[in-house]
């Protein structure tokens, strides 16, 4: 199972972006949705602000209480369940305007593709159905492996022509159930075009297909001197083509920034079968509309995106990692703006959790050990610096940690000698994704919501209006409507089903 | 007592080792360099033996070129009281050569006990410990995967792993141990060690001040990778097999057989 790094946890447990913890407007009240952001450290760019804690919410949520249902839920639940189908649990009904597959498309598709790449077997067919975490399980009938644009075009025009449903598939890692189907969709999985196509050595310019995973174009660029901008836990089995759909975010947001400014160009596949070749290599192309952007993020759901051309950094040699206790959220806070300031450009990964994390992490963890074992912590930091000049980027940490320290704001801390040692503090914190599931379970039992950080995908495909205005969501469904007619592209998912009727 | 630690600093552990094009050794410029994963163990017993009262100052020291100094800022960090770093040039130093010079920093220091690792991962000569020993004629206990001081009967009572199980040995101090992987697991550099390291002296000598000449017997001809593992190949049958098994195979790994 690839290696996981949660980068969007609820309150009080583990975060490395912002989040937003959301209140669903009380039934009688006249008082509008308050969306109040309980103080969890901004880590791209935006000011941090200091916000209270909705303290009811708060304290639930530092309850014992809590960390003893996901303890029980862990080990009750670990690796062995196994949903029922989503379509069971969903209020949305099959769409009567899509077809059904019948064996004229299975032939066409046989014919066009070769049988290797027809998948009708069950086993197959069942992993393709289910989604990472396991909550949501399609009927889908059919999973196709293109094995280029021409094939990903002809696919799209024949489902658009016959009202067949399809779903677009990456590396199935998605934490909302967008990778999946819901009813019957089609399956079109990308992972059979993953050719890296070129590299600029000297810009770092990197154009490779939408089915390659993301570790393996790291370890392609690191033997050119290049990384890529962006880091997940998923990166063993995610796909990139998936990366931007998502406008996946990860460790190394606070250095690189999001994807809409490191995607250079994209080639997509429309839902009629149009390919769109928007695959431009300029930093700077201010000609027109620039409307890659309209893609990255959707989720599939207005094109598939077939090739990607990215910018990479350079490889820089000298990491830099940290872990240090504070004994409040005021000082991790603090800490963040410290840290940007003194640290400046050099700091490359934030991440945050608290005293109940980082316990369960001891608990369960074979070979996990307490950096500070005399004494315990209300909350724990990593901060990683990236640099080029290891003695010195060495230095310039150790001097603003001693600085912090003095001043009041860290507690304890420790700085890792070796890779090794680097491998078991990150280890602390990717262990901590497997809680996911279930804190987001607690969490909607008790009437919250995490934003949009995974994208909205099918579990929160109604719950837009928290955080868009009417007027935005209307204009995004003419879009919808206007590259997708048929609404075939994975429907059912990222906007509510009624303002697409 | 005084416990010296001998520390190396070496090629991380984690990194992927290549080999230099005109095949003289292995890329060491831009690699991430690492105390010896061995000597830190050695350092941590070295720490744990004097805060359990038997010893009263722990030494750290390396010999190598100036950027060795990291490794025994390393130790200093980690709670080592003071540090020696002997610069000898850039030039690898081989192991009797540094046993030489241990031997001479023994003679100034004045140490109850001389810890290192069992090896370093650079070189793997497993050398230096027994070498030390032997200049010295010092008791050694090497491999110690266990090691219980007695300060009254001046007695180290050394746990090792050999090929045949554990041996335990007894000591009589002052001695030479040598670790090994399970003896224990080192502690992290904590900021409070790390802003007393800045007060910590390390002192720098030459070999020359200790009358050690370095001279090398060995000279390193060719350094190559390992050769490359073949692919298998696929039985069709088991007529083939047992073809194969008569006429061509050495090793044969049976993995797959339609």
């Amino acid at each position: 199972m690839a290696r996981r790094r949660a980068s969007q946890f609820l309150a009080g447990y583990c975060c490395s972006q912002s989040h937003s913890l959301v209140r669903r407007p009380p039934l009688c009240s006249q008082e509008p949705a308050s969306i109040s952001a309980p103080g969890l450290p901004h880590t791209h760019g935006k000011a941090t602000s200091m916000f209270k804690p909705p303290s009811k919410l708060y304290r639930k949520l530092n309850s014992q209480t809590s960390c003893d249902i996901m303890q029980v839920h862990y080990s009750r639940t670990y690796g062995i369940h196994q949903r029922s189908f989503t379509s069971a649990a969903i209020n949305i009904q099959r769409s009567p305007s899509f077809s059904k597959l019948n064996s004229d498309d299975i032939g066409y598709f046989k014919s066009m593709l070769g049988d290797k790449n027809v998948v009708q077997d069950e086993d197959r067919l069942s992993a393709a159905n289910v989604d990472w975490m396991r909550k949501y399980k399609g009927s889908s009938q059919l999973l196709l492996l293109p094995r280029n644009t021409e094939e990903v075009s002809k696919i799209l025009h024949h489902c658009n022509s016959r009202h067949l449903a399809i779903v677009p598939q990456g590396g199935n890692t998605g934490l909302v159930g967008g990778s999946v189907p819901v009813y019957d969709e089609v399956i079109i999985s990308l992972a059979s075009m993953d050719q890296i196509i070129s590299l600029d050595k000297v810009n770092g310019i990197l154009i490779c297909e939408a089915g390659c995973i993301l570790e393996n174009l790291n370890s392609f660029l690191a033997n050119e001197g290049f990384i890529m901008p962006l880091d997940l836990g998923a990166k063993g089995s995610c796909q990139i083509g998936g990366n931007v759909s998502t406008n996946a975010g990860g460790l190394h947001f606070i250095r690189y920034g999001s994807l809409h400014g490191n995607i250079l160009g994209l080639e997509v596949v429309l839902a009629d079968g149009t390919v769109l070749d928007m695959l431009g290599t300029l930093r700077k192309d201010n000609t027109g509309y620039d409307l890659k952007h309209l893609f990255i993020g959707s989720e599939g759901s207005l094109g598939i995106v077939t090739k990607v051309s990215i910018l990479t950094p350079p490889k820089l040699l000298s990491t830099n990692l940290a872990l240090l206790a504070c004994k409040d959220f005021l000082s991790c806070q603090k800490l963040l703006l410290e840290a940007k300031r003194e640290l400046g450009e050099a700091i490359s990964a934030f991440e945050f959790m608290d005293s109940d994390a980082m316990d369960m992490v001891l608990a369960h963890m074979d070979g996990a050990r307490n950096p500070f074992p005399s004494s315990s912590y209300n909350f724990y930091v990593l901060i990683e610096t990236t640099g080029s000049d290891e003695s010195y980027d060495k230095a310039k940490l150790e001097a603003f940690l001693l600085r912090s320290m003095e001043g009041g704001l860290i507690s304890d801390g420790a700085i890792a000698q070796d890779i090794n040692q680097a491998s078991s503090f990150w280890q602390i914190r990717e262990i901590l994704a497997q809680i996911e599931p279930f804190v987001y379970e607690w969490t909607s039992t008790h009437r919250g919501s995490i934003s949009a950080e995974h994208g909205l995908g099918l579990m929160k495909a109604d719950k837009i209006h928290y955080s868009k205005s009417p007027e935005t969501v209307q204009l995004m469904a003419s879009i919808k409507k206007l590259l997708d007619p048929s609404g075939i592209l994975n429907p059912y998912k990222v906007l509510p089903q009624s303002m697409l009727q | 007592m005084k416990i010296l630690v001998a520390v190396k600093r070496v090629i991380d552990y984690a990194v992927k080792v290549r080999v230099k094009p005109n095949k003289s050794g292995v890329e060491t410029s831009n690699v991430k360099m690492s105390m010896n994963p061995f000597c830190e163990i050695a350092l941590e017993e070295a720490l744990r033996i004097r805060e359990s009262g038997a010893a009263k100052e722990v030494v750290a020291v390396t010999v190598g070129p100036a950027q060795c100094a990291d490794t025994l800022r390393t130790a200093l960090a980690m709670g080592a009281d003071r540090a020696v770093h002997v610069d000898a040039g850039a030039a690898p130093v081989l192991p009797l050569s540094v046993a030489k010079i241990l031997r001479a920093l023994v003679q100034v220091e004045q140490p109850g006990l001389l810890i290192l690792g069992k090896q370093a991962i650079d070189d793997d000569c497993n050398q230096t410990g027994q070498m030390v020993a032997g200049l010295l004629k010092w008791p050694q206990g090497t491999f110690a995967s266990k090691v219980v001081l007695d300060k009254e009967k001046q007695v180290a009572t050394v746990e090792r792993e050999v090929d045949g199980g554990l041996e335990t040995l007894c000591l009589d101090l002052p001695a030479v141990i040598t670790t090994d992987l399970r003896l224990n697991q080192p502690r992290y550099a904590t900021l409070p060690n790390i802003m007393k390291a800045k007060s910590k002296v390390i002192k720098k000598v030459t070999p020359e001040e200790l009358n050690v000449e370095i001279k090398s017997d060995l000279e390193v001809v060719q350094v190559t990778e390992p050769p490359k593992r073949k692919a298998g190949v696929i039985i069709s049958s088991v007529d083939e097999l047992i073809d194969k098994l008569k006429n061509e195979v050495v090793s044969c790994n049976i993995l797959n057989c339609k």
